[in-house]
């Protein structure tokens, strides 16, 4: 392992960009068309990348990236072979559609595995879930250790030495390989794309989007079904998801009673004031 | 199993480090007293550690009848293997309907794997729990006393309910500072239960080498009156008008997302839904726009007064009162009005 470097799998997610939730992307009725919004490389995964290339760089070794969604999905997956990646490996799959993280989780870990990592990096989470939940789920279903908001890694043969946040700070540990971390922004940026990097792999292709026909050498990306990574039907998409969504309510901005003061002098002292005399300050 | 899960206990998982429980455990508690009372089922705690049984009195204190204590050296520092292997043994042994964790570090760490290992639903970062009943639409099959969670999704632009009416526990996070903790009884009492940590012959692939604490001086959560800045301050440097301004109220500062990204402020002051959430008696929001990430963690203080130079800012829409101007010009006035007023 150490003389051959190490294989990194990084796990990728295309999402909407939940931070252009402007006007344009709100339907009549206050709820969200979130076709409207532009889809793109999730910002925490972006950083995972970066873990596993630092990696690479270091130590050598090789990084695939695994992403599960639509076909569309392989622009991101493009991207990471333009700033440095090996292989791109698309799971797409109608029987994956409706997974919630425990569904997810387990698909990915059937694909991840099958790919016989040493290290495997996933973004923290992704911005249109916020659960943060994949990763862990990934690693407890692979029996791979889990290292969570990684902040740095060395390596040190089949071991990592990793520096990761508990919240009320710090932590040094030691790993056992293999292993699986979650990366936070606090990582580091992903590396800029480099230019003979993009002019090659902008032709890279899934068959999907290529009449079903797998490109040559390095310019194919993996094309992976549930079956081909061995997933119990019954553990996918909506049967293997515990989670039901009862009810969504679009958040509406309820204001209170509101009151305009001017910017003056004399406004703003009127405003004192008042709060002094409701015992809000002083 | 084959209990009936509907009579089982509700669970909050009472994280504590360095033989510390910290505000998060009393918080679940408080929350976890409300749905156990509606379900007439026992409320218990689950602490896990090493030498920590003193704690319990604390977990009584604030609320549990119950505090299921699995003590083991393994269990003396977090590592998620070690923890999430005893927590699965446990809810295996005991059964309950419900397990509600901190939406902490630590809790995201180990809810999830929990949640994996046993094949079960979890739902993040919650900000209300409650009792309720479920129809499935397809099947028009009645569930009733399910757990309602009620989350932020799609970057906090909705608010969704999210149920597991056939699978068991019933698992949640739960956001840190939403819930309210139940003023402490102090000598109230419980029944403490023990466990094996069956963590005999399991191997743990991490050594914990160095915990370094930051020691943090911002107290957020616990502020009467937050000034908070946003992108609109401009630098670090008019970030300082902010602190004045605190001073001068006896308060803390905060920050929104873009302000931290700027580098204006240290991480730890950011409020929102990847930061803290607050409710002081005022709020008083400085060059903020108020995404809708932002206002999730601050909207429910007492007052807000809003200032910033674009009329049309959401955050006017959540404010109290409202100024419509430059804060550079507007903070230093209300900084001299209070100490007018001293």
């Amino acid at each position: 392992m150490k003389n051959k470097g190490y294989h990194s799998v990084v796990c990728i997610k295309q999402v909407p960009d939940t931070k252009k939730v402007t006007g344009e992307a709100m339907k009549a009725d206050g709820t969200i068309n979130r076709a409207a919004l532009p889809a793109i490389f999730n910002p925490e995964d972006k950083c995972a990348l970066e873990a596993a290339l630092r990696v690479k760089e270091k130590c050598g070794g090789t990084v695939s990236v695994v992403t599960m969604g639509l076909p569309k999905a392989c622009d991101i997956l493009r991207v990471a072979l333009m700033c440095g990646a090996d292989r791109a490996y698309l799971l797409t799959d109608r029987r994956a559609a409706g997974s919630d993280t425990l569904a997810t989780s387990y698909i990915l870990s059937r694909a991840v595995g099958s790919l016989k990592p040493d290290l495997v990096f996933c973004g923290r989470q992704a911005i249109d879930g916020d659960t943060a939940q994949v990763g862990p789920q990934i690693a407890e279903k692979l029996d791979f250790a889990a290292i969570t908001y990684l902040e740095d890694i060395e390596m040190d043969g089949d071991h990592a030495i990793v520096t990761r946040d508990i919240g009320t700070g710090v932590e040094k540990d030691r790993v056992k390989l293999p292993a699986l971390f979650t990366v936070t922004d606090r990582f580091g940026e992903l590396r800029p794309m480099d230019v003979r990097r993009v002019m090659k792999y902008k032709r890279a292709k899934a068959p999907v989007e290529n009449g079903g026909v797998a490109m040559e050498g390095d310019l194919a990306i993996t094309q992976l079904s549930c079956d081909d990574v061995g997933c119990e039907s019954d553990r996918c998409g909506f049967a293997g998801s515990p989670t039901n969504v009862n009810k969504i309510v679009s958040v509406v901005l309820a204001g209170g009673d509101f009151k305009e003061i001017p910017a003056s002098e004399e406004g703003v002292r009127g405003l004192v004031a008042e709060l002094v005399a409701d015992h809000t300050i002083g | 199993m084959t209990q009936d899960r509907s009579k089982g206990e509700v669970w909050v998982f009472a994280e504590q480090e360095e033989g510390c429980l910290g505000d998060v455990p009393r918080e679940l508690l408080g929350k976890g007293r409300e749905l156990a009372d509606r379900l007439g089922v026992p409320l218990a705690a689950v602490l896990l550690g090493d030498g920590v049984e003193s704690l319990a009195a604390e977990l009584f204190a604030a609320g549990a009848d119950k505090v299921h204590l699995v003590e083991d050296p393994e269990l003396k520092v977090f590592r998620g293997k070690a923890y999430r292997h005893a927590f699965v043994e446990l809810i295996r042994e005991e059964a309950p309907q419900i397990v509600i964790f901190g939406a902490t570090h630590m809790g995201r760490d180990l809810a999830p794997a929990i949640a994996s290992a046993l094949r079960c639903g979890l739902t993040a970062d919650c900000t209300d729990l409650q009792i309720g009943s479920y129809t499935d639409p397809k099947t028009k099959e009645e569930f009733d006393g399910i757990l309602q969670q009620i989350r932020p999704a799609f970057g906090g632009n909705i608010i969704a309910t999210i149920v597991n009416p056939r699978h068991w526990p019933q698992m949640a996070t739960v956001r840190e500072g939403v819930m309210k903790p139940l003023e402490p009884v102090p000598g109230r009492k419980g029944e403490i239960v023990r466990h094996d940590s069956h963590l005999a012959g399991v191997d743990i692939p991490v050594e914990v080498l160095e915990i370094v604490r930051r020691h943090s001086s911002v107290n957020l959560k616990g502020a009467r009156i937050i000034v908070a800045g946003g992108a609109g301050v401009g630098s670090k440097e008019n970030f300082r008008l902010l602190f004045d301004l605190a001073e001068a109220l006896g308060g803390a500062v905060g920050a929104s997302r873009a302000a931290v990204d700027l580098g204006y402020c240290e991480h730890e002051r950011q409020i929102g839904q990847t930061g803290v959430t607050v409710r002081p008696a005022l709020f008083i929001s400085c060059g903020i726009s108020g995404a809708v990430q932002h206002l999730a963690g601050m909207q429910d203080s007492a007052k807000i007064i809003a200032i910033n130079t674009d009329r049309d800012a959401p955050i006017f829409k959540v404010a109290n009162y409202g100024i419509v101007g430059d804060l550079n010009v507007v903070v230093p006035r209300m900084i001299k009005a209070i100490k007018g007023q001293a």
